[in-house]
């Protein structure tokens, strides 16, 4: 029988791939909008694919995310349709052309952007439906710390920080780890700084933020936060040439450098987030 | 060409606008334009009236709920876009049912109305006073900075604490209030229905923690001070080399390669 929410790649085997019991649900977010979350979730998600694991994003910003422009995808049932209960779960997922599932959340979401007691009940059935056919779910989430980006990363048992080292970028990714420490009791955090000028400067920036969260969060009895710094991805012109294309960056320039960053990030989330 | 029908003349007389009169001329304070001079003033006089009533609280002339709602939701896009916060009170009278029972209906319409017009002493003409419903009132106070809102609704609880409410001649009473409240999210969108769920959390904490108290929300309150800041990147902006120390072994160029290798 073929696996419905994960069609297979023609010629694979889905008798293969044992149905693992729980996938590993894994919130990309940022705090500050445009320092590349939606670009970061697209191409991880293909470097995950590649190295053979069963990947879904999720629009997490209820149709406020960029992924279809990212991805040059329109499909014709999203989100939307299910949640109006126009269309199945499975009909609104679809192949991306990094070869892992996609799950759009169409324009008509941005009336469900706000977060009543009856979305948020929508969207935990639909993620019960989506998690166990998948190895790992990436929820792209919006900008900022709304109600709707809090309760996505809740659903998530990791959670992977993309920043920039400018300022804005790290005042905001600072301001999201504080409340997610504070609110969600979140303990370890993942980071990974996109755009960075200079090797060495992403990790530099995890410790700095590090160092202030001790100071000025953790100095609170019962929290504890620790940052692992997952990698950089360099600034480089052929993402610039990816986006404008709206190609994945895996797929136009695989051997760039910021692909190959990519490729590292994937295979230390893998490590991470997936258990031997 | 399809030409523009001519605007249609409204005859007055041949509008029924005598049970809008009634209503308003039972309710309104102002009186109404006479119809004799000016039939357009008129027709807003009484358009503008029914506006007026349909978001007043007849009892105690403060906001009703759907006023609160259309206030609230306003109000948290105004905080989406100025990022001045925003707080909602949510106030309960403590033991109102005692006084229904005890001194009758009357008296207890009697003690709305003067906690209402306490609550209108205790805020700035900008907020808005709402009943909810029962012997509930909400107050929105926009561009209300994290510090000031336990100072506002310790003034509302005391200031009602200290009211003598002559319920009946020689029939002095007192009551109390529960507070609870919460900030507006100083984050993009959320709803004025999440919004009075945390405040009325918090009212209910006030409550059963013995109520005439205050219970504020605290949580949403994300503020990054300069502080804070400055030890995240005041150094960067000087180009400080030591940004640049650290550099990890595993970040060089042959890792790259070699995972990539693997990865392939």
């Amino acid at each position: 029988m073929s696996d419905v929410l994960n069609p297979p790649e023609p010629g694979a085997s889905s008798a293969t791939v044992p149905l693992k019991p729980l996938g590993k649900v894994v919130a990309v977010t940022s705090g500050k909008g445009g320092v590349g979350k939606t670009f970061v979730s697209a191409n991880l998600a293909a470097a995950l694919a590649k190295l053979g694991q069963r990947v879904l994003v999720l629009d997490a910003d209820l149709g406020l995310a960029n992924l279809d422009v990212v991805l040059n995808l329109y499909p014709k049932i999203t989100l939307h349709d299910v949640f109006t209960g126009k269309a199945k779960l499975e009909e609104a997922i679809i192949r991306a052309p990094g070869g892992f599932s996609v799950l759009l959340a169409g324009s008509g979401m941005v009336e469900y952007s706000r977060l009543t007691p009856e979305v948020r009940g929508d969207f935990l059935r639909i993620m019960n439906g989506l998690v166990p056919h998948y190895d790992i779910v990436l929820l792209d989430t919006g900008a900022g710390i709304s109600d709707v980006v809090l309760f996505a990363v809740s659903l998530a048992s990791e959670v992977l920080v993309v920043a920039t080292p400018e300022p804005t970028s790290l005042t905001d990714a600072y301001a999201t780890i504080k409340v997610l420490v504070g609110q969600q009791k979140r303990q370890i955090i993942r980071m990974v700084i996109n755009q960075t000028a200079r090797l060495g400067d992403g990790r530099a920036i995890t410790v700095q933020l590090q160092q202030v969260l001790d100071r000025f969060v953790v100095s609170e009895p019962g929290r504890h936060i620790k940052l692992i710094h997952m990698g950089d991805i360099p600034a480089d012109p052929s993402v610039r040439q990816a986006i404008m294309r709206r190609q994945l960056l895996m797929q136009s320039t695989p051997g760039s450098p910021a692909a190959m960053a990519i490729s590292q990030l994937a295979l230390k989330i893998q490590d991470a987030v997936i258990p031997r | 060409m399809v030409s523009k029908a001519p605007n249609p003349i409204i005859e007055l007389q041949n509008l029924r606008l005598d049970d809008a009169r009634a209503l308003l001329d039972h309710d309104m304070v102002q009186a109404l334009p006479s119809a004799e001079e000016s039939g357009h003033d008129y027709l807003q006089g009484i358009i503008n009236g029914l506006c007026e009533l349909s978001l007043k609280d007849p009892l105690t002339g403060l906001s009703n709920r759907r006023h609160l709602c259309a206030v609230q939701e306003r109000t948290i896009d105004g905080v989406a876009r100025s990022g001045s916060p925003a707080l909602l009170l949510m106030l309960d009278i403590d033991h109102f049912k005692k006084v229904n029972d005890t001194y009758g209906h009357q008296a207890g319409d009697q003690v709305l109305r003067t906690v209402a017009k306490c609550l209108a002493s205790c805020v700035r003409p900008m907020d808005t006073l709402a009943r909810y419903g029962g012997e509930e009132f909400a107050v929105v106070l926009p561009n209300c900075p994290t510090s000031f809102g336990i100072t506002v609704a310790e003034r509302i609880r005391q200031t009602v604490e200290s009211l003598a409410i002559q319920v009946s001649p020689g029939v002095t009473i007192r009551v109390t209030v529960s507070v609870g409240g919460a900030y507006a999210p100083e984050w993009v969108r959320s709803t004025a229905t999440l919004w009075t769920e945390r405040a009325d959390v918090q009212l209910y904490k006030a409550k059963s923690e013995g109520r005439n108290r205050v219970s504020l929300d605290q949580q949403q309150e994300i503020f990054v001070s300069a502080e804070e800041k400055n030890l995240l990147f005041g150094h960067l902006a000087l180009g400080d080399p030591a940004w640049v120390e650290s550099v990890p072994s595993e970040m060089s160029g042959a890792s790259v390669h070699s995972a990539m290798q693997r990865v392939n």
